[in-house]
């Protein structure tokens, strides 16, 4: 069982000035899976082969069970990564793939003969152990893959975005056994991920990443309910938040928006932009789910531009009628609305998140 | 799923068949038949009538020993330059693949023997092995190894070997470069982190996956052996010294346009057209079988 630390890890690549990991630190703790989650682009596979040995580390040093592991070939780290494209010998049969690794090791026939079968009777690849990739479907390829990864007792796995090559169906099904396999071996995890969904349902913890920089380090419904920047609040949670300029005024204690309706907070905001003061521009976040339609006494009144109809819910595109932003909120049930409408929507007090324009932050009471 | 195509009109397709039927009866079942029936006839030696003699031509064939030399000497000539052009070759295709910066080049300058036809390629490694000015010749008298392929018949059969497969290394290097390319990247990484060294990686990953293009070339530089090495012999060593290089194809030239033994050279022919239509059978039906993954 191990315990993967970041200090500082940064990654320049050569022949090239621009830092693509700018410095991340953090620690994952022992048995934990946290999900690395960002847009493409963002540097989260990079990191994740950071960690698998496979792209060297510019600066910082990267520690798996408190020995350094910067220098140290990926087969020497004793961890087992399972790949987007599965990365299967096609040329071996399954029972191949899983043992490749074993063989290499020298471990012995039989045991290695026992634990393949043992991971291939968890992941229910027995009657294909004979078989080669190319006659296996999508599913039974990635299951393939992990076994590969399982019958090594690896201190860590990788996981880098191993289910966005499957169909919507089987990529819900194989997270869920993802998370019951991973929770039953134990073994400490870093997975790779775009899709906030899976990140939401597997991570023990989220490790928000944006332009190589670790935006929030924290447990989902943390990172959902007190994103810790506008990026964070703006990735998680379909349909994206609200973002309203705004001005914090009365000694914070409340939020003017653009157009002059004010929003009182639950408890003075300090510090912030203006440190030292109360007042200055800022950016209010509203989650399309926390709007609440009251067309008699709601704050915010909007003329109504589309509502989609899901069925479990409706989804209500619109204009702010004091200064034009758009608005999305999402509400239970049906709602009726139309174009050219216009709703009152009211938003609790403790729904509001508030983050400084310029750098992002978020700003607390 | 429906394959064929379907015409209109009945006749399209065989028009469209036409031009490609017409080249190969033109180029090669005509001249194929004449040697067939080239290699049961007699001709005398003004050439000016020819008797029917059955398989006897055949039968004086393979009771020469001239002839079985030949066919031993394309043996050891054909595995010998296959061996040595796909391996230099492989060599070369899995270095440029590793090297990073001026890897276009590489590949470029790799690429460019193949321009070089066989016979000029023959003679530039003649003029560098040449016994009395070859600056090779001159280097390994230097190291004590006494050269003169004018003389040695195996040093001649050397010579020759490497000359004909210098000009196929490019070919095949194109090739396996090809081939390591279509290799994923995550392939290697998977096996670097189930613990396998890059040689063993090559070996249990790589190599195997290069079978197929390893397969194709084999068959290819053994008929290029067999037959495109005319040039090379011609320039080189004309077979000699004492028919060391004396391999099948040039034995045909010799026999026929040397001898003058049409009915003998024919038969040499019609045995070649066998070994390459057994060579193409091999690569169709067994090698494409085999390899499927």
């Amino acid at each position: 069982m191990a315990e993967v630390s970041f200090q500082a890890v940064g990654k320049t690549y050569p022949g090239s000035r621009t830092e693509v990991i700018k410095g991340i630190s953090a620690r994952v703790a022992d048995g934990e899976l946290m999900v690395l989650l960002g847009p493409s682009g963002c540097g989260k596979s990079t990191l994740l082969r950071m960690v698998a040995g496979l792209e060297r580390i510019s600066r910082g040093t990267m520690a798996i069970n408190g020995r350094i592991v910067n220098d140290l070939e990926p087969k020497d780290r004793n961890i087992a990564m399972v790949f987007q494209n599965y990365a299967l010998y096609p040329h071996m049969s399954v029972f191949d793939n899983m043992a490749y690794g074993l063989r290499i090791a020298r471990i012995p026939r039989a045991e290695i003969r026992a634990r393949v079968a043992e991971a291939a009777q968890i992941l229910e690849l027995t009657p294909f152990l004979k078989r080669k990739p190319g006659q296996l479907s999508g599913g039974q390829r990635q299951r393939v893959a992990m076994g590969r990864a399982i019958v090594r007792n690896p201190q860590v796995f990788l996981f880098d975005e191993p289910l966005s090559n499957l169909d919507a169906k089987l990529r819900t099904q194989m997270r869920v056994e993802i998370k019951k396999l991973q929770t039953r071996l134990g073994v400490t995890s870093l997975y790779v991920t775009h899709d906030q969904a899976e990140a939401m349902t597997l991570a023990d913890r989220i490790m928000v990443i944006n332009d190589g920089v670790a935006e929030q380090v924290a447990p989902p419904l943390e990172v959902y309910r007190r994103p810790a920047s506008a990026f964070v609040a703006g990735f998680i949670g379909t349909p994206a938040m609200n973002f309203l300029a705004g001005r914090l005024c009365g000694d914070g204690r409340a939020v003017e928006l653009a157009g002059g309706v004010r929003l009182g907070l639950p408890a003075p905001v300090a510090g912030g932009p203006m440190a030292g003061g109360t007042e200055g521009a800022i950016t209010v976040g509203i989650r399309p789910e926390s709007l609440r339609l009251d067309n008699g006494h709601g704050d915010l009144a909007v003329a109504v531009d589309l509502t989609e109809m899901l069925g479990a819910d409706s989804v209500v595109h619109g204009r702010l009628a004091d200064n034009g932003s758009t608005l999305v909120a999402r509400l239970s049930g049906i709602v009726p609305a139309r174009p050219g409408d216009r709703l009152r929507f009211t938003i609790a007090a403790d729904a509001l998140h508030l983050f400084d324009t310029t750098s992002g932050r978020r700003l607390d009471a | 799923m429906q394959k064929r195509v379907l015409f209109h009109n009945p006749w399209l397709p065989y028009v469209l068949l036409a031009p490609q039927i017409a080249v190969t009866l033109v180029f090669f079942i005509w001249p194929a038949s004449q040697a067939i029936l080239q290699s049961v006839l007699l001709e005398d030696p003004f050439g000016l009538s020819s008797q029917f003699v059955g398989l006897e031509n055949f039968q004086r064939l393979f009771a020469d020993p001239h002839y079985l030399n030949s066919l031993r000497v394309t043996a050891v000539f054909s595995i010998a330059v296959a061996l040595l052009a796909l391996t230099t070759a492989l060599v070369l295709a899995v270095m440029a693949d590793r090297a990073l910066r001026f890897a276009v080049g590489y590949r470029t300058l790799l690429v460019w023997p193949y321009a070089v036809a066989p016979a000029v390629a023959g003679v530039l490694w003649l003029f560098l092995f040449n016994p009395t000015i070859g600056i090779l010749a001159y280097l390994l008298r230097g190291v004590g190894i006494s050269w003169n392929h004018y003389l040695d018949g195996g040093q001649a059969m050397l010579l020759v070997v490497i000359a004909a497969a210098w000009k196929q290394i490019s070919y095949n290097f194109l090739f396996f470069l090809a081939g390591l390319a279509a290799i994923p990247r995550t392939l290697i990484e998977a096996a670097a982190i189930d613990g396998a060294g890059p040689v063993r990686r090559f070996w249990t990953i790589v190599f195997p996956l290069l079978s197929p293009t390893t397969f194709f070339l084999v068959v290819i530089n053994v008929v290029y052996a067999f037959f495109d090495t005319f040039g090379t012999i011609h320039a080189v060593t004309q077979g000699g010294p004492a028919r060391a290089t004396e391999i099948l194809v040039y034995k045909v030239y010799r026999d026929g346009f040397i001898g003058l033994d049409l009915g003998g050279s024919a038969a040499q022919s019609v045995v070649l057209m066998a070994i390459v239509i057994g060579l193409t059978v091999a690569q169709f039906r067994f090698i494409e079988r085999r390899i499927q993954y």
